[in-house]
C-alpha cells in the first residue's frame, strides 16, 4: 500500500473519524448490494425466484446453478456451459491489452519527450477518438475486416480492440510521462542513448503503476465488450460475454435467473480478480499519471 | 511494423524521424478506423440507406425526419439530464470518498476494491439485479415495507418522470468508485510539505482543502471528466438492461436511439444522421475544453 | 443492390484467404439458446450428422432476434455470411430483395412444400415466386393464459366476448386479485394491442390497418375504440407492470396472483416448467372476440447464396427442417405449432392440439394474419413506429384521441 510519504498530513479528531468510518462503510454496502442480490439468487432454486422471493436469502441452498452455468447450460445447440468460451476471451483480451498498452506507452513517450510541431493536435485527435459511438463503426469495420481476411477471427477482434483502446492508453501514458523528469532523458541523450534505448532502459522500468492502470482499464473494457464480440467473432472465437448473453437473453424461452446470475459472476471473475490483485497499483499508477499531467 | 523497421536504423539520421514513425501506426489506425468511419457515417446520413448502406443521395431528408421525431428530442434531453447529473454526482461522490479514504483509514486495502469492483461488471446481468432492487414490488420498497416502514415509497423506475434518475443511480454505482480512485491518486500526489507549512500558519482543514488541495487536483478532474463523459455518451447496455428505454420512451438515450434506428428499424440513414448530430455535440463541448486544458500545460 | 454486388467481389477474395467453414459444413446463425429451444435444435444437428454434414453453430441471442440480425449484417458486410440464418417475416423479404438468398425451388418442388405450408406463411417464405426460406414453426400470439383455480374461485367461465372479458376482469378486481398480469415492455404492449385491434375491428379492419397501412383505418373511430380498450387493460394491471419480463408476468398467473395474461404460445413452457397441466391448472384460449382468427409469427431458415446454386448441404438442411418428424419434435418443445399443416398431433398437449387445429382452420378460412407486434404485418420501421405510439399511450403519455392521430403520422413517417 501507499508508503508513509504519501499519507496525508491532514489531521482529524476522534468523533470526526467515527463519522468517516460510518460513511465509508455505508458506501461499501451500497456498492455491494447488487453483488449481494446476484450472489443470493445464484444459489437459489428457480422456483423460489419466480415465487417472488428475489431479495431474501434462499430457503434452500443449491450450487446447481453454478454447475449448470459452467458446464451444462445451453449456449448454442450443445449444452456446453460457459467453459469453452473462457479461453476465447483470454486469447482475445490479453494480446489486445498488451498491444494497446505497449503502443500507448510509446505514444506517451513520443508526445512528452520528443515533442514536435503539431503533437498536441495529434494527441487531441487520438483523445477525441475515445468518444466515437461503437454503433456507427460496426458496418464499416465489418467491411474492412472482411477485406483484410480477419472477419470472424480472434486476430480481427484484437485489432478492433487495439484500435479503440489506443486513445485511452495514450492519454494515461502521456500524463504519466509528463511528470517524468525530462532532464534524465536529455542526460541519457547526451550520453549517446538512442530513442528506444531511453524508452527501454529509463522510462519503461519506472512505468509499473501506469502499466497497471492501462492494463486494468483495457482489460475491463475488452473483457466486457459485447457488441464487437458478437459481430466479429465465429463460434470458435466467441468471447465469454457473447456466450453469457446467449445464456441470459433468450426471448421466448424459459428464463433460469439463478443460472444467469451464476454465469454473470463467473464471467466477471477475471476482471474482479484483476481489480483485487492489481487494485493497489491502480491508485498508485493513477497517482503518478493524472496528477502532474 | 515501424519498430522493427526503425530498429535497424537506430543510430542514423532517421533518429530524428523515429518519434514520428513510432507514432504513425496509432495515428494511421485512428485516422482510418475513427475519422474515416466518421466521414463514412456523415456520407450515409445523406443517403437513403435502410437495411444496408446505399449510395443514393437524398440530401437533408434524414435530418428533417430526425427532427420531426419526438423520440429524438426525448433522447437528447435525456442525455443532457443524464450526463450532467452523472458526471457531477460521480465527481462529488468520488471526491468525497477519496478525501475520506485519505484520512489514514484502516482497512483501506479492503474498502478500495469494494468501491472499484462495479466497474468490472457488465450490465448485461447487473442490470437485472438493479431492475429487481428498484422494482417496488420486489426490491427496496417491498423490503422496507416488510421491515414495517409502510409509508416508504420508491417507484422511480416505474414513473415516466423519474425513471431517468434510476439510470443515473445505477450508472453512478458503476463508476463513482473508479472516479474515487482517480481523485485518491491525485490526493496522494500532493506534496505534504506544503500542507505542513500551511498547518503551521494555522490554516484549518477546510481551508487547506479549498486553497491548496482542490486546485492541485485539476489534472485529476480532467481525467475524470474525459472518462465520465465518454461513459455517459456511450451508455447503452445500462439503459437496455435497466429499463429498455421505458417506461414508454422515457429513458431513451441517443446511443439507444441510434442503435434502434440503424439496426432494429432498418432506417440506417436516420441512424447515421443521429450519430452525426451526436458527434457534433460532443465535439462542440469537448474540443474547446481539450484545447484549453492542453494549451495551458506549458 | 450495388452495395452487395461490390461486396460479393470482396467476399470472393476473402473466401480464398479465410478458412471458414469446411466444404461440407453448414454454419447456422440463430437465437434459440434457451434450454428447450437449443435442445430441440440439436435434433436437427443430429439429423444432419447422420448425413455426415457438420453443424457450425453461431448462436446470438437478444431482442427476439434483433441482435442476430445486427450480427448478420456485419457478417454479410464482411463477406463472411453464414450458410443458413434463422429469420422472421420481413427480414426474409428484405434480404431476398438484396439478392442475398438462395432459391430453394428445387427442394420445395421435390417435397411439395406448396401444398402443406399455409399461404399466409408462404407470403414470407417466397420472394418473387421463389422459395427462399424454410419455415420451422408458427407461433400464434392471440392467446390468453389463465389460472384455472383463480377463475373457478371467482365463478368465471372462459370469456367469449370483450364484454365477458370486461365482466371477468371486474370480478377479479373486486375480489382483490390482479386481473391481468403484464410486463410493460413495448413488444408486450404491442402483443396485446394486436389482439385488441383484431377483436375490436375484426379481421378486415386488422388487415386494412396493419397490413395495408390504410390511413383511414389507422385514424378511424374503431382504432380509437381499440385504444380505449387498451386503457381498460392498463387500468387492470398491477402498478408494478412497467419493465417486467414476460415470464415474471407468467409466474404471477402460475402463482395465482393474477388471473389472465395475454401472451404468445411460448408462455406455455413456463407453465409446464412449473409442473402445471393444461386444462387442469391453467387454461389457454384465444383472446375474446378472436376465436376464429390466428395472428402469427413464424421462424424460418433462409439459405445464403453461396455462388448461385443451393449447395447440397443447404438442401439437406432445408429438407431436414421441413421433415414432419422434426417439425413435431421441435414444436412440442418450443410451444409453437408446426409450419406444415399435415403433421400428426399425437405428441402435442391439449393447448398444442388446439393451436394446430386453430391454425389449419384459420388458414382454410382466410383468417390467418401476420402479427404486427412480431413483425409479420409490416416492415420493422413501421412496426417500431406503431410500438412507439402504443407504448406511449399505454403509459399514459397520450389519450386515445391523440394516440390515433400520432399513429397515422408515425406510420406515414416510417414508410
Amino acid at each position: 500500500m501507499a508508503g508513509a510519504s504519501t499519507d496525508t498530513a491532514i489531521r482529524t479528531s476522534a468523533p470526526v473519524r467515527v463519522l468517516i468510518y460510518l460513511l465509508l462503510i455505508l458506501f461499501a454496502l451500497f456498492y455491494l448490494l447488487p453483488l449481494f442480490v446476484m450472489s443470493i439468487n445464484s444459489v437459489k432454486p428457480l422456483g423460489e425466484i419466480t415465487g417472488g422471493n428475489m431479495i431474501a436469502l434462499p430457503t434452500v441452498w443449491t450450487l446447481d446453478p453454478w454447475r449448470s452455468a459452467w458446464s451444462t447450460a445451453q449456449i448454442g445447440v450443445e449444452p456446453t456451459g460457459l467453459k469453452p468460451y473462457f479461453m476465447n476471451s483470454i486469447l482475445m483480451a490479453l494480446p489486445a491489452v498488451l498491444l494497446s498498452t505497449f503502443f500507448g506507452a510509446l505514444n506517451g513517450y513520443v508526445l512528452t519527450k520528443w515533442s514536435f510541431r503539431g503533437d498536441k493536435i495529434l494527441f487531441g485527435l487520438l483523445l477525441f477518438s475515445c468518444f466515437i459511438p461503437f454503433q456507427i463503426v460496426l458496418i464499416p469495420m465489418a467491411r474492412l475486416l472482411g477485406l483484410m481476411g480477419l472477419a470472424g477471427s480472434t486476430p480481427g477482434l484484437v485489432l478492433v480492440h487495439f484500435v479503440y483502446g489506443i486513445g485511452f492508453t495514450t492519454l494515461y501514458f502521456r500524463n504519466y510521462y509528463a511528470a517524468f523528469p525530462t532532464e534524465l532523458v536529455r542526460a541519457a541523450q547526451i550520453d549517446g542513448a538512442g530513442f528506444f534505448r531511453i524508452f527501454w532502459r529509463i522510462l519503461l522500468p519506472s512505468s509499473g503503476p501506469i502499466i497497471a492502470v492501462s492494463f486494468i482499464w483495457q482489460f475491463t473494457n475488452i473483457w466486457n465488450d459485447f457488441l464487437f464480440g458478437a459481430s466479429f467473432a465465429d463460434l470458435d472465437s466467441m468471447p465469454m460475454t457473447v456466450a453469457l448473453n446467449n445464456l441470459v437473453s433468450s426471448s421466448t424461452g424459459v428464463k433460469e435467473y439463478n443460472v444467469h446470475f451464476a454465469g454473470a459472476i463467473m464471467a466477471a471473475a477475471p476482471t474482479l480478480l484483476v481489480y483485487i490483485v492489481a487494485g493497489r497499483y491502480f491508485v498508485r499508477g493513477l497517482m503518478a499519471g493524472s496528477v502532474k499531467g | 511494423m515501424a519498430t522493427t523497421h526503425a530498429d535497424a536504423d537506430m543510430r542514423t539520421r532517421l533518429q530524428d524521424w523515429l518519434p514520428k514513425i513510432v507514432l504513425a501506426p496509432s495515428v494511421a489506425a485512428t485516422l482510418i478506423f475513427v475519422y474515416g468511419f466518421i466521414l463514412f457515417t456523415i456520407y450515409l446520413s445523406f443517403t437513403d440507406s435502410r437495411m444496408l448502406p446505399s449510395y443514393d443521395w437524398v440530401g437533408l431528408k434524414n435530418y428533417e425526419n430526425l427532427f420531426k421525431l419526438s423520440h429524438w428530442e426525448i433522447a437528447i434531453t435525456n442525455l443532457a439530464v443524464f450526463a450532467g447529473l452523472y458526471i457531477v454526482i460521480c465527481s462529488v461522490i468520488g471526491l468525497t470518498l477519496a478525501i475520506l479514504l485519505d484520512q489514514k483509514i484502516r482497512g483501506e486495502g479492503f474498502l478500495r476494491p469494494i468501491y472499484l469492483y462495479p466497474m468490472a461488471l457488465s450490465f448485461i446481468v447487473t442490470g437485472t439485479a438493479w431492475k429487481w432492487m428498484l422494482d417496488p414490488g420486489i426490491g427496496l420498497e417491498h423490503t422496507m415495507h416488510a421491515f414495517g416502514w409502510e409509508s416508504f415509497a420508491f417507484d422511480w423506475i416505474k414513473n415516466r418522470d423519474f425513471a431517468i434518475y434510476t439510470v443515473v443511480l445505477a450508472a453512478v454505482w458503476q463508476s463513482s468508485g473508479f472516479t474515487m480512485a482517480m481523485f485518491l491518486a491525485g490526493l496522494r500526489g500532493i506534496d505534504n510539505e506544503i500542507l505542513k507549512a500551511a498547518q503551521m500558519d494555522g490554516a484549518s482543514n477546510w481551508s487547506l482543502y479549498r486553497r491548496i488541495i482542490l486546485p492541485q487536483l485539476r489534472p485529476a478532474f480532467l481525467s475524470a471528466f474525459v472518462i465520465l463523459s465518454h461513459l455517459a455518451i456511450k451508455s447503452y447496455d445500462l439503459v437496455i438492461a435497466l429499463t429498455g428505454g421505458g417506461p414508454g420512451r422515457a429513458t431513451e438515450l441517443p446511443a439507444t436511439f441510434m442503435y434502434s434506428y440503424t439496426f432494429s428499424r432498418n432506417q440506417m440513414g436516420i441512424g447515421a444522421a443521429s450519430a452525426v448530430i451526436m458527434l457534433m455535440t460532443v465535439a462542440a463541448i469537448m474540443v474547446p475544453y481539450l484545447y484549453a486544458e492542453l494549451k495551458e500545460k506549458k | 443492390m450495388s452495395f452487395l454486388k461490390t461486396l460479393k467481389i470482396s467476399a470472393a477474395l476473402v473466401a480464398l484467404s479465410a478458412g471458414g467453414a469446411l466444404a461440407n459444413d453448414v454454419e447456422v446463425l440463430h437465437w434459440w439458446t434457451s434450454g428447450g429451444e437449443a435442445a430441440a435444435l440439436n435434433v436437427l444437428k443430429g439429423d444432419l450428422e447422420t448425413q455426415s454434414i457438420g453443424w457450425q453453430d453461431m448462436p446470438v441471442a437478444g431482442g427476439g432476434g434483433e441482435q442476430a440480425m445486427t450480427v448478420l449484417r456485419a457478417r454479410v458486410t464482411a463477406g463472411n455470411a453464414p450458410t443458413a440464418v434463422q429469420m422472421l417475416g420481413f427480414d426474409i423479404q428484405d434480404w431476398a430483395a438484396e439478392g442475398a438468398l438462395a432459391n430453394l425451388n428445387d427442394v420445395a418442388a421435390a417435397e411439395g412444400w406448396d401444398a402443406v405450408v399455409p399461404a399466409a406463411l408462404q407470403r414470407f417464405s417466397k420472394y418473387d415466386g421463389a422459395w427462399v426460406a424454410a419455415p420451422v414453426n408458427v407461433h400464434s400470439t392471440n392467446w390468453v393464459w389463465a389460472n384455472k383455480a383463480v377463475l373457478d374461485a371467482n365463478g368465471i367461465a372462459v370469456p367469449e366476448t370483450w364484454d365477458d372479458f370486461v365482466a371477468a376482469v371486474e370480478k377479479l378486481a373486486a375480489a382483490g386479485v390482479t386481473p391481468i398480469a403484464h410486463g410493460g415492455q413495448a413488444w408486450q404492449d404491442a402483443t396485446i394491442f394486436d389482439a385488441v385491434v383484431m377483436s375490436t375491428g375484426g379481421p378486415d379492419f386488422y388487415k386494412a390497418a396493419f397490413i395495408d397501412l390504410d390511413p383511414a383505418a389507422l385514424g378511424s373511430e374503431t382504432m380509437k375504440e381499440a385504444f380505449d380498450r387498451m386503457s381498460f387493460i392498463r387500468a387492470n394491471v398491477d402498478s408494478n407492470f412497467s419493465g417486467r419480463d414476460w415470464n415474471l408476468a407468467t409466474a404471477m398467473v402460475i402463482n395465482g396472483e393474477a388471473g389472465f395474461q395475454m401472451m404468445g404460445d411460448w408462455a406455455k413452457g413456463e407453465f409446464l416448467n412449473a409442473g402445471k397441466v393444461p386444462g387442469q391448472d391453467f387454461l389457454c384460449f384465444r383472446f375474446p372476440g378472436t376465436q376464429d382468427q390466428v395472428t402469427f409469427n413464424s421462424d424460418q431458415f433462409a439459405m445464403f447464396d453461396q455462388g448461385g446454386v443451393v449447395s447440397a448441404e443447404q438442401a439437406a438442411l432445408a429438407t431436414a427442417i421441413m421433415s414432419p418428424s422434426f417439425q413435431s419434435a421441435f414444436n412440442v418443445v418450443k410451444g409453437s405449432v408446426p409450419a406444415r399443416t399435415d403433421v400428426p398431433n399425437d405428441a402435442f398437449d391439449d393447448c398444442g392440439k388446439k393451436g394446430m387445429a386453430d391454425l389449419a382452420a384459420a388458414s382454410a378460412s382466410g383468417n390467418l394474419f401476420g402479427s404486427m407486434a412480431h413483425g409479420h404485418a409490416n416492415p420493422a420501421s413501421v412496426k417500431n413506429a406503431i410500438y412507439d405510439v402504443v407504448t406511449a399511450h399505454f403509459n399514459g403519455e397520450y389519450d386515445s384521441e391523440t394516440a390515433v392521430q400520432e399513429l397515422v403520422t408515425a406510420v406515414e413517417i416510417a414508410q
